[in-house]
């Protein structure tokens, strides 16, 4: 396959990694169409983060083959790399240099002019509301505005896919929406989004489309209503001999004729993506 | 090779911002030395009738290209586990060549910087030696020896304590061993066959018969460029296994 017959912006073919005695991906085939914004939730552990350092070019996959807009990450790592961007989940910025230095770093590493660099650079900074801190140290700014300049960085080289690991792990829920609004604002600009998080409400809010992963198999994917739908829109928890117990219901009708058949105490509410991850493996999402 | 350029141009900028303090802590340790050694053992001391501190001068500078080249494994370690920037050399689309050429590069310029102000700080002590074409590429070649040595070591260890282990074990002990502070020939037998497999004997050989104006022999300039092309790829190797 090469970069230019390819019908999705992402594409993982019995994707596979062992570090050691751990299989940490266990064949995954998945693809994510052009200007898609698509989640991939699962547990700490669940290969989350190693399917996007496979896809980045951080990490070789065991076995399989994975393509970033029909460039293949291991075969032609160079263009394919040209096609992403990538936030990890740490910040990695040089803290002692500015605003403008790291990113001016980044266009370089991307080969990009020097003109282009300077002015993609204060559109971007413009873009994520931070064109006032662009002589700033690192430093000084807060974890929110360090995570939009990672955001911005990514974005310098006009990349066609966004990797965001985890984006909003450890920010205030204010900040949480603030990086949300970038992240809509992103897509609507065309790129292609593939984002990590086990913030459900993140996923439910941001994503056409989920995966769920447990243990480095993919369980689930599909759209967020439509999963939802599949188990029930509305969810009775109950707790019967000291044990919490979920049922759903299509209508809110329906959970509130089953509740009044328990005993004790009960609580209904509306489904949502965690009781798919429940259902189907017993776990939950977040930790 | 595109994007080497990225890589020394993160390592000058930060660089500058913390400027005097790498020049003073790069005067310190020849001042010492000079002053320790050049003047405490006193005018009077000739190494095979040359005065001690013109005999030291170029084994100083031997040392410091060492270690300044050798250094930049400390600053690519702390982007790799501290600040985590080494992720993004990772991911941008450059090849392993163009990173180390970056680092390598940025290494030499940390030896060009320390040697100067040895040079500097003997003309100041009434010190008048020769630092002319092969002086220089024998520096040159050194640090770039040791740069890549740093490079290979940066990409192999587990962690910023294994950083020190290696200094410890491995430069301090070239530093005081490889002709620096007094001649090879003075070392019993056995220690002068040893000293001749280190690198820094050859350095410090070239540049001292540079610097006191003798006939340049090339076999150390041979032996620092055969060692140090092979470090060069051990370290594209390194940098290359990183990603797994």
């Amino acid at each position: 396959m090469n970069g230019t017959n390819h019908k999705h912006a992402i594409e993982l073919v019995n994707l596979t990694k062992r570090y050691k005695k751990v299989e940490a991906l266990k064949g995954i085939n998945l693809h994510v169409k052009e200007g898609e914004l698509f989640a991939y939730l699962g547990p700490n552990g669940s290969g989350k983060t190693t399917t996007i350092k496979i896809l980045v070019g951080l990490t070789k996959a065991t076995s399989g083959r994975a393509f970033l807009n029909g460039y293949d990450v291991d075969a032609d790592p160079i263009h394919a790399k040209r096609q992403c961007g990538y936030v990890p989940q740490t910040i990695n910025l040089d803290h002692e240099l500015t605003v403008f230095h790291n990113l001016d770093i980044h266009g370089r590493l991307f080969h990009m002019e020097r003109g282009k660099r300077r002015d993609r650079i204060i559109f971007l900074l413009n873009y994520i509301g931070l064109l006032d801190r662009i002589k700033s140290p690192v430093k000084e700014l807060s974890g929110g505005m360090k995570r939009r300049v990672m955001i911005a960085r990514a974005l310098l080289h006009e990349p066609k896919i966004l990797f965001l690991d985890e984006p909003t792990v450890g920010l205030d829920p204010a900040i949480r929406r603030k990086i949300w609004a970038l992240i809509k604002k992103i897509q609507m600009d065309g790129t292609t989004i593939f984002l990590t998080t086990h913030y459900i409400e993140e996923a439910e809010f941001l994503a056409d489309r989920v995966a769920f992963l447990s243990e480095g198999t993919l369980i689930t994917v599909g759209k967020p209503k439509e999963l939802i739908n599949s188990l029930g829109q509305w969810a009775l928890d109950t707790v019967e001999n000291e044990q919490m117990k979920t049922l759903y219901f299509r209508t809110q009708e329906e959970a509130k004729k089953h509740a009044v058949l328990h005993p004790g105490p009960f609580s209904i509410r509306r489904a949502n993506l965690e009781d798919i991850f429940i259902s189907l493996t017993g776990r939950k999402v977040a930790p | 090779m595109r994007g080497w350029t990225a890589v020394y141009y993160r390592e000058i900028l930060i660089l500058k911002t913390k400027i005097f303090r790498q020049l003073a802590s790069m005067s310190v340790m020849p001042l010492l030395y000079i002053v320790a050694f050049g003047y405490g053992l006193g005018n009077d001391v000739t190494v095979h009738g040359v005065p001690y501190l013109a005999f030291l001068i170029p084994g100083l500078a031997a040392m410091s290209s060492m270690i300044q080249g050798f250094n930049i494994a400390s600053e690519i370690n702390i982007a790799r586990f501290y600040w985590r920037v080494f992720e993004e050399f990772q991911v941008a689309p450059i090849h392993s060549i163009a990173y180390v050429t970056g680092e390598v590069l940025f290494g030499i310029t940390k030896a060009l910087m320390g040697v100067s102000i040895i040079t500097g700080m003997a003309w100041l002590f009434g010190t008048r030696l020769s630092y002319n074409f092969y002086f220089w590429t024998a520096m040159i070649l050194n640090a770039f020896l040791f740069a890549s040595l740093a490079v290979s070591l940066a990409m192999l260890v587990k962690s910023h304590a294994d950083q020190a282990l290696l200094v410890n074990f491995v430069i301090t002990p070239m530093g005081f061993l490889g002709g620096t502070f007094f001649p090879v020939e003075k070392m019993p037998h056995w220690v002068q066959i040893i000293l001749k497999y280190l690198p820094i004997t050859h350095a410090a050989k070239a540049m001292r018969a540079a610097a006191l104006g003798k006939q340049p022999d090339m076999q150390p300039y041979i032996v620092l460029s055969s060692i140090g092309l092979v470090l060069f790829l051990c370290a594209l190797f390194c940098v290359g296994k990183a990603r797994d």
